[in-house]
């Protein structure tokens, strides 16, 4: 019984970790930029999603379009407004570069934070979800958006696949994160491919802070945590790797929740961060890492 | 300040010539500044200063204290420690508030009290629950003396959770068990104890009890742990968490009523925050909308509402009453000075808008802490019904019937 449950609780929520991470690693292969705004690009897509349908009264699907368009959005301008600048300035020697660009989207992160705390207060929100009510899976009674919100997930992950593998556009991204300069002489504008893998990170992001808030809940605390969760997760699965996020996801998810269940909630995230240790001593480069 | 001074005695030797005031009256117009130490963003931080501004502005139109206008200085420590004690120390070093009134946080509370006493300044907390407070000041006097704990403690949280719970959920619902299910935090330690012990007495047998971090994001693991031991009851202690496990109680159909103390279900924008998922959800609370447990109650709520926006919450009721307890012990004191007013505070008894106030006397265990009980401070059991909160215990202030939430279906017997 214990096991079951562990099984049907864990899947989601791993889903959507995995969502989260992906948009993550996406752009640090393609752009080698560790996003540090991550958290609360997708704290911001969940409250604006909140505001819409509970305080503006637009109803639930409503609010998760404008959710999703937040996160979009807030990536562009995290690229335009913050990351671009810094990677184009000539006062900034090429070397500190990720530095720069590590401490400008973590300052740019924690402004957007204090924003959705002055604007909305830091009390949690949860966005009304799509899908109400409960079903039986062999016993275990299971919120539908629970399942809603792993099916998403999936569906999602799924058309990034075919787009990387076999969309044109998609395998351009795929070559750039393997060989930026290569894709360069092939006379594609690299410049161009930022901002696509942006815009395509913004609506990951945007996505699953929507169903994060639908499902657990967000408040402006959650900004650090969100994307330490990413960070660690991206690294375990190993940098720039998209399979090794899922992968990476899966593993933490599945234990956060055993963890939860057999030992006690207060402990839930300790053996996933003992993990990460042990893969930084025996395997740096993560589990599917490349560099 | 010495701007303020010097139109402050121009003015004051105006009105000499004029006559209306002798030499010795003015010193007397000094202000009394209040130091305020809240976290401004946090829905029941936000309260205190506001209320604390409200009372000041009303004492202050009908002429101060003695004459003395009060000044409000407020500080956002943003609920850590580390900024509290820096505002604590700017407060008292710089602005030269007269005493402060600070934080809902006990692990804020307790960072304090040192300040308190080091630096010889009264403080009151408006909203800190943990024992440790008022037992430290029982434990340690002569230092820890001019720490005030302005709201129940944990303890007297637990006694009145029991109390609410024997009289609706025991004799109305039938209810036999419960779980426990609080937070890791200081206020809840003490209160969990407490729990553990009244709980059995009001005829509810303790058959699951489960703590958890206050970032936990999934409450799933937690509910179902607790429904395999087939409790009639939750029974909670929540602040920093509240409207994640509501949502997920309502969203998973967990078939177990819930009640206890709940913080962030006091507030009036839960039911927006939760999307209705608080439907149903019992908690205890100092107060309620509507709900007149003194003639001061409602007026303090409707000043305030109208002048904020909002409806106050627990901390804001108490802050309140803070204020004008002691404006009281500066009057009886005659003076501002720490020892004195201390002793004074001690003395208060003050029907405030939460009830009749006084502490408990140096020999108590609970020293400095609102006293609990009929007849003095007790607490409200309120549920949340289609977007308002009712009140449904005690039953002389009591505007609704207790209704079962969604997924709880009628008592097993």
């Amino acid at each position: 019984m214990i096991g079951l449950q562990i099984l049907v609780d864990g899947f989601a929520i791993s889903a959507l970790y995995a969502l989260g991470a992906m948009g993550f690693t996406l752009i640090f292969g393609v752009s080698g930029v560790l996003n540090l705004t991550h958290g609360a690009l997708m704290v911001m897509a969940a409250v604006a999603a909140w505001a819409a349908s509970a305080l503006f009264g637009l109803g639930s699907y409503a609010g998760a379009a404008i959710g999703i368009l937040c996160g979009l959005a807030g990536a562009l301008v995290t690229y335009f407004a913050v990351v671009a600048p810094i990677e184009r300035s000539k006062a900034i020697p090429r070397e500190e570069k990720e530095i720069f660009v590590l401490t400008g989207t973590l300052l740019w992160g924690i402004m957007i934070q204090e924003l959705v705390a002055y604007f909305f207060t830091d009390n949690p929100k949860t966005v009304l979800p799509l899908i109400e009510g409960v079903v039986e899976i062999a016993g275990v009674r299971t919120p539908k958006n629970e399942l809603f919100t792993a099916l998403i997930c999936w569906v999602v992950i799924g058309l990034l696949w075919l787009f990387v593998n076999r969309a044109r556009a998609g395998k351009v991204l795929l070559a750039a994160s393997m060989n930026p300069r290569g894709v360069t002489l092939l006379g594609h504008d690299m410049a161009k491919i930022y901002v696509a893998v942006w815009a395509i990170y913004g609506l990951l992001a945007g996505i699953a802070g929507v169903l994060l808030g639908m499902f657990l809940g967000v408040s402006s605390y959650s900004v650090g945590p969100l994307t330490a969760s990413a960070f660690s997760i991206v690294v375990l699965g190993g940098l720039g790797s998209v399979t090794g996020s899922l992968i990476a996801a899966y593993v933490v998810g599945y234990l956060e929740t055993a963890t939860a269940y057999l030992i006690s909630p207060a402990y839930r995230v300790i053996p996933a961060l003992l993990l990460l240790v042990a893969v930084m001593y025996l395997r740096p480069q993560g589990l599917l890492g490349r560099r | 300040m010495p701007m303020e001074r010097s139109v402050s005695s121009r003015a004051l030797a105006l009105l000499a010539v004029a006559g209306l005031l002798g030499p010795t009256q003015a010193r007397a117009a000094d202000p009394i500044k209040i130091g305020v130490i809240a976290e401004a963003q946090s829905v029941v931080g936000a309260s205190i200063p506001q209320a604390v501004q409200l009372a000041a502005d009303e004492i202050n139109a009908k002429g101060g204290i003695d004459g003395r206008q009060i000044q409000v200085v407020t500080y956002d420590d943003k609920s850590s420690a580390s900024d509290a004690v820096r505002a604590f120390q700017r407060a008292v070093s710089e602005d030269k508030v007269n005493f402060v009134i600070a934080s809902y946080i006990s692990e804020v509370v307790l960072a304090l009290m040192p300040w308190a006493a080091r630096l010889k300044t009264p403080m009151i907390t408006p909203g800190a629950a943990s024992n440790e407070i008022s037992v430290a000041v029982h434990k340690d006097y002569a230092r820890n003396k001019y720490t005030f704990h302005g709201y129940l403690t944990s303890h007297a949280l637990a006694q009145a959770v029991c109390d609410s719970a024997k009289e609706v959920l025991v004799e109305k619902l039938k209810a036999k068990t419960a779980a426990i299910m609080s937070e890791d935090a200081a206020w809840t330690r003490p209160l969990d104890a407490a729990y553990q012990e009244c709980l059995p007495k009001s005829g509810l047998k303790v058959v699951e009890h489960v703590r958890f971090s206050p970032d936990t994001g999934d409450f799933t693991p937690i509910y179902n742990k607790i429904e395999a031991a087939k409790p009639d009851l939750i029974v909670t202690g929540i602040a920093h968490v509240g409207v994640q496990p509501t949502v997920q109680w309502q969203n998973q159909q967990v078939p177990i009523a819930m009640t206890g103390i709940s913080g962030q279900a006091t507030s009036s924008t839960f039911w927006a925050n939760t999307n209705g998922g608080t439907q149903g959800v019992l908690f205890d609370s100092v107060a309620l909308p509507g709900v007149a447990l003194t003639e001061k109650t409602i007026p303090f709520a409707d000043a305030f509402t109208k002048r904020f926006g909002g409806a106050p919450s627990y901390a804001g009721y108490m802050a309140y009453d803070a204020v004008y307890y002691t404006a009281e012990a500066i009057k009886r004191a005659g003076s501002t000075e720490a020892d004195k007013l201390v002793e004074a505070l001690e003395k208060t008894d003050y029907v405030g808008t939460v009830g009749h106030l006084k502490f408990y006397g140096k020999d108590d265990p609970f020293t400095h802490s609102i006293q609990y009980g009929p007849g003095l401070m007790t607490s409200v059991l309120g549920q949340w019904q289609n977007g308002k909160q009712v009140a449904i215990w005690p039953a002389a202030t009591a505007n609704g019937a207790m209704i079962l939430p969604p997924a709880v279906k009628p008592a097993v017997q």
